[in-house]
């Protein structure tokens, strides 16, 4: 937001945006606590004690260690151990960042798919619109999650075990983001079949402007907000849905480990009464979607123009 | 509405159709069978011939078709694990997620209309945002974490010592912070009634119900805060409308216009979104029953993964599909039915 020029950052600061954005306690303090959440873990590799990568660094006498404050703690482990014996604070700082890196990375795919598929869908309309939109709803109606699982489950079967986790980070991304893509699709839709009716769309039309530059170059700018306020919300959908795959065994494998498969490693060992190792993430995961989707919700009631003007 | 109908029903045959055939694709890609069937010392030139007589050199079509004709008379293939033909094996699961489906819907019935009813009524009351708020929270919890925490506090105990136990309050606090744990976390329970064919039911005996419990609270945890929602959104539209505005002003009782009247209208959308997400839970399913080992469709769907048992995969991908095509289908057609202003021939209203 914060550009070279003066005047536009002036006229950012006295946008309505800006000014809603400072009376609204609840989305000044879910940004700041994102900013920290995304900021420690994209420095995690500076910030955190250790490396959970590096084996060399990890001692098995020190598995299952307890936060600070229990008994049988080691100030050198502030948030205590998981079963391998690796710092949690240093394993969740780098889980965040892989869930956060999937999060963003689906969401940059589904909504390339979306932006693409519902441009062609409401601006052509017909029959391209009638068979994206009915493939749209089938999807929908088995639930983002289920297609997703189904997606990970051949490609875990085909690729074997060893290689899947190699590439895991992208194939859940590839599968996040192709399993969501309608609910950006439908909206991009709606949107473009109100746009298309105005006079703007027909003067291009008249100038003689081609179809793809219509649809990308004048309709698509118009119909960004509602791109924007589904997009903050799909980042804490697909958050919430690696974190799934990878509690199923169908995700980040544990030597590389998400904040899902953490908390899956953690549940093992929550009868013995290691609670640290699984509710600790858990809950790093719960406040990292709730900021999210707080956002989410505030950038809604800004962008919607009929609260807006009421 | 016979347009209607057909409309529907052909949709449903077409979508089925895709599903089968996606189904016969994972299956044709992933699974050979013959690895299945003969050992390691047998020639690739009889490997070639035992391909041959089986048909698994025939085009994709002539297979596919081949494929579905078995599956329309119910035989998707002889799992490779249990050994014996995957419908059998799902029927046996099937009932397990069904006790879990219906109790958790029944949470959720139970729950959500009264508080969503409220919501709408008195929107300013600090119950009413308490309820908002924890659903705002709700949403942002994965299903499979609620069920983590569930399990500790019910299941493990959690002894709290926080507060200085001299005082009264101090006892008190760490008493109400303080949970006993004891309840089932694992599987079904022993105590199983049997009703028919596959049925074995935990609804009726009180270990049942108990191990009951908790899966159930998890399931329903994750569908409560939408419904909630949308239960209350539709409400406060309805009570915005001129018919309540002239009930209001006829004089009738609050009561009766909130219960009678106004919840009649709020309930028709909520019907049909409600059918809609009682398939999607079977996604959530998984979770769940992967959290506490449940023996129904979702875990057994997981072990055929890890175990890479392709025609179990299969037979689940086309029940379960079906089951989704079959709600979907008659959440469609009631709707139709329910709402005559919704437009028979055209797209979704």
């Amino acid at each position: 937001m914060t550009t070279a020029t003066v005047s536009r950052w002036d006229r950012f600061r006295e946008s309505f945006f800006w000014y809603s954005f400072k009376r609204d306690k609840v989305a000044v303090i879910s940004f700041v606590v994102l900013m920290l959440m995304v900021l420690s873990a994209v420095f995690a590799p500076l910030l955190a004690p250790a490396d959970p990568y590096d084996l060399a660094q990890i001692d098995i006498l020190n598995s299952e260690l307890p936060p600070v404050g229990l008994d049988g703690s080691d100030p050198a482990f502030p948030l205590g151990t998981d079963a391998q014996g690796r710092d949690l604070l240093s394993t969740i700082l780098y889980g965040t960042r892989v869930s956060l890196m999937i999060g963003f990375g689906a969401v940059v795919l589904q909504a390339v798919l979306g932006i693409l598929f519902g441009l062609l869908a409401g601006y052509l309309g017909g029959k391209i619109d009638a068979v994206l939109m009915r493939i749209a709803d089938v999807q929908l109606s088995f639930s983002t999650l289920m297609v997703a699982i189904i997606v990970g489950a051949v490609f875990k079967a085909s690729f074997g075990n060893l290689m899947f986790g190699e590439i895991a980070i992208y194939m859940l991304i590839f599968i996040i983001g192709v399993a969501e893509w309608p609910q950006i699709a439908r909206t991009v839709r709606a949107s473009v079949l109100a746009e298309k009716k105005k006079e703007y769309v027909d003067a291009a039309k008249v100038m003689g402007f081609g179809t793809p530059r219509i649809m990308f170059r004048h309709i698509l700018p118009n119909t960004l907000s509602p791109i924007f306020v589904i997009a903050t919300v799909q980042i804490a959908n697909a958050i919430i849905s690696e974190a799934a795959l990878s509690f199923l065994g169908l995700g980040m494998p544990e030597t590389q480990p998400s904040l899902g498969s953490l908390i899956k490693s953690g549940f093992d060992y929550i009868q013995s009464g290691s609670w640290w190792i699984t509710l600790i993430p858990g809950l790093v995961l719960v406040v990292l979607v709730l900021v999210i989707n707080l956002l989410g919700d505030w950038l809604r009631d800004v962008m919607n123009p009929r609260l807006y003007k009421g | 509405m016979l347009a209607f109908l057909v409309q529907r029903i052909s949709q449903a045959v077409l979508v089925m159709f895709v599903i089968s055939l996606i189904a016969f694709a994972i299956q044709d890609g992933l699974g050979d069978p013959l690895q299945e069937m003969v050992g390691m010392s047998v020639s690739a030139e009889e490997r070639e011939a035992i391909r041959e007589e089986l048909g698994l050199n025939d085009p994709f079509l002539v297979q596919y078709l081949r494929f579905a004709g078995k599956a329309v008379q119910g035989d998707l293939g002889n799992s490779y694990f249990y050994s014996k033909p995957a419908l059998e094996v799902i029927a046996e699961h099937l009932p397990a997620t069904l006790e879990l489906v219906i109790g958790a819907s029944l949470m959720i019935i139970f729950l959500s209309v009264p508080i969503g009813v409220y919501a709408a009524i008195r929107p300013q009351a600090w119950l009413s945002k308490f309820f908002m708020g924890v659903s705002t929270v709700g949403i942002s919890i994965p299903v499979f974490l609620t069920a983590i925490v569930l399990i500790q506090l019910f299941s493990i105990g959690v002894t709290v010592s926080w507060f200085p136990d001299d005082t009264g309050w101090g006892q008190w606090l760490n008493d109400f912070f303080t949970t006993e744990g004891g309840l089932p976390s694992y599987g079904r329970g022993d105590d199983l009634v049997h009703l028919f064919g596959t049925w074995e039911s935990g609804l009726f005996t009180a270990e049942g119900l108990a191990h009951l419990i908790l899966p159930c609270v998890s399931l329903a945890s994750i569908m409560l805060p939408l419904f909630i929602r949308l239960i209350r959104a539709e409400m406060m539209e309805v009570l915005q409308s001129d018919y309540i505005r002239y009930a209001r002003a006829k004089g009738l009782a609050a009561g009766r216009i909130n219960f009678l009247h106004a919840l009649k209208n709020t309930m028709l959308p909520v019907i049909t979104v409600g059918g809609v997400q009682i398939g999607i839970m079977v996604a959530y399913t998984i979770l769940t029953e992967t959290v506490f080992q449940w023996p129904g469709l979702g875990l057994m769907f997981l072990e055929a993964i890890t175990r890479s048992d392709i025609p179990l995969i299969v037979a689940y991908l086309m029940v379960v599909g079906l089951i989704f095509v079959i709600t979907n289908t008659l959440v469609d057609l009631i709707y139709g039915l329910v709402n005559p202003t919704v437009k028979l021939t055209g797209k979704k209203a």
